[in-house]
């Protein structure tokens, strides 16, 4: 067994409205920060995994994103792993 | 005298009036804690409002792993009623016992406030005893009530009839085609992010939550119970 550092990346899908990446934008735009244009909001987890392999990891990761850690109705997720 | 499950989950708060409501019905109403695999020979199950676990990660996405929803979850297949309020339904819909998500309201803001929808059938346990188009007043209090779900989703909803509650006249949170509550294929399990239990005696300001809890009392002649039923339209719960 090796630790592992996962990252989950969660992203509200494109296609659907993300009222608080609007509020961000709005309120960059307020602060003068005119060249933002489209901001999401998303989640970021970290997560220490014992796995015997990487892929191991990434694939007990993956089933814990669909289980639970993103709703596959509205969101998408990227994980990264790396060796702890 | 229907029996009445009323689950308690860590952070629901509107199990107290849940369960006054259902009483108030005529319902053997009593609660259930979320610990708990035993439903206790419920002909009915309620999974009240609230934020159970603080609504951490998403509205419902932990509660939906309590135990109690394995006992919950048969019970639907088994063709039971089910009525998810609010942060229940968010639960349902995260547990995939209905189709779609709850989702942070299009202009963010928590609203606590009483809203207009549309009985948009009454072929359900918990809306046979309203007319169909009847125009209600509930009071609906989420800051994550907008209902999304995928185009095929919302156009088979609208094909088969199972948007139960609309929004009319204003959209409060931006929910897909203005949707307050569906149920599911077998149209047993249904979700409604308005209060009806807030709204089920003069004194609190009308009376037109109080046929949902009633409808659940009633026998309902021809209730679709999915598959799991006695002959002749009897539920076998009654």
């Amino acid at each position: 067994m090796s630790a592992f550092r996962v990252e989950v990346r969660v992203m509200p899908r494109a296609s659907l409205l993300d009222p608080q990446g609007q509020a961000v934008q709005h309120a960059l735009h307020a602060l003068g920060f005119a060249e933002v244009g489209d901001v999401r909001v998303g989640k970021h987890l970290v997560l220490r995994v014992d796995a015997p392999s990487r892929d191991d990891a990434a694939a007990r990761a993956r089933a814990m994103c669909d289980r639970l850690l993103a709703n596959p109705v509205t969101e998408d997720y990227q994980l990264q792993v790396e060796a702890a | 005298m229907r029996r009445v499950a009323v689950v308690v989950f860590p952070g629901s708060n509107c199990d107290a009036d849940t369960l006054d409501a259902a009483r108030a019905a005529g319902a053997d109403a009593y609660y259930v804690w979320h610990k708990d695999g035993d439903l206790r020979q419920a002909d009915v199950v309620v999974l009240p409002g609230g934020f159970s676990y603080g609504d951490y990660l998403r509205s419902g996405a932990i509660a939906r792993f309590s135990p109690v929803l394995s006992a919950v979850t048969a019970h639907a297949r088994a063709g039971g009623p089910v009525l998810g309020i609010c942060n229940g339904f968010q639960i349902l819909c995260e547990a995939g016992l209905l189709p779609g998500a709850l989702m942070r309201n299009a202009r963010l803001r928590f609203l606590s406030r009483p809203v207009r929808v549309r009985v948009e059938t009454t072929d359900t346990p918990f809306t046979h005893l309203y007319t169909f188009a009847e125009e209600l007043v509930l009071p609906v209090a989420h800051g994550d009530g907008r209902f999304v779900a995928d185009e095929r989703t919302t156009a088979e909803l609208e094909a088969e009839g199972r948007v139960v509650w609309r929004y009319i006249g204003e959209n409060p949170n931006g929910s897909t085609r203005d949707i307050a509550g569906v149920c599911s294929a077998a149209r047993n399990v249904v979700g409604i992010m308005p209060h009806p239990e807030r709204r089920n005696a003069p004194a609190l300001g009308g009376t037109d939550g109080a046929r949902v809890f009633l409808s659940m009392e009633a026998a309902h002649a021809t209730q679709h119970t999915g598959g799991v039923r006695a002959g002749g339209g009897h539920h076998p719960g009654v």
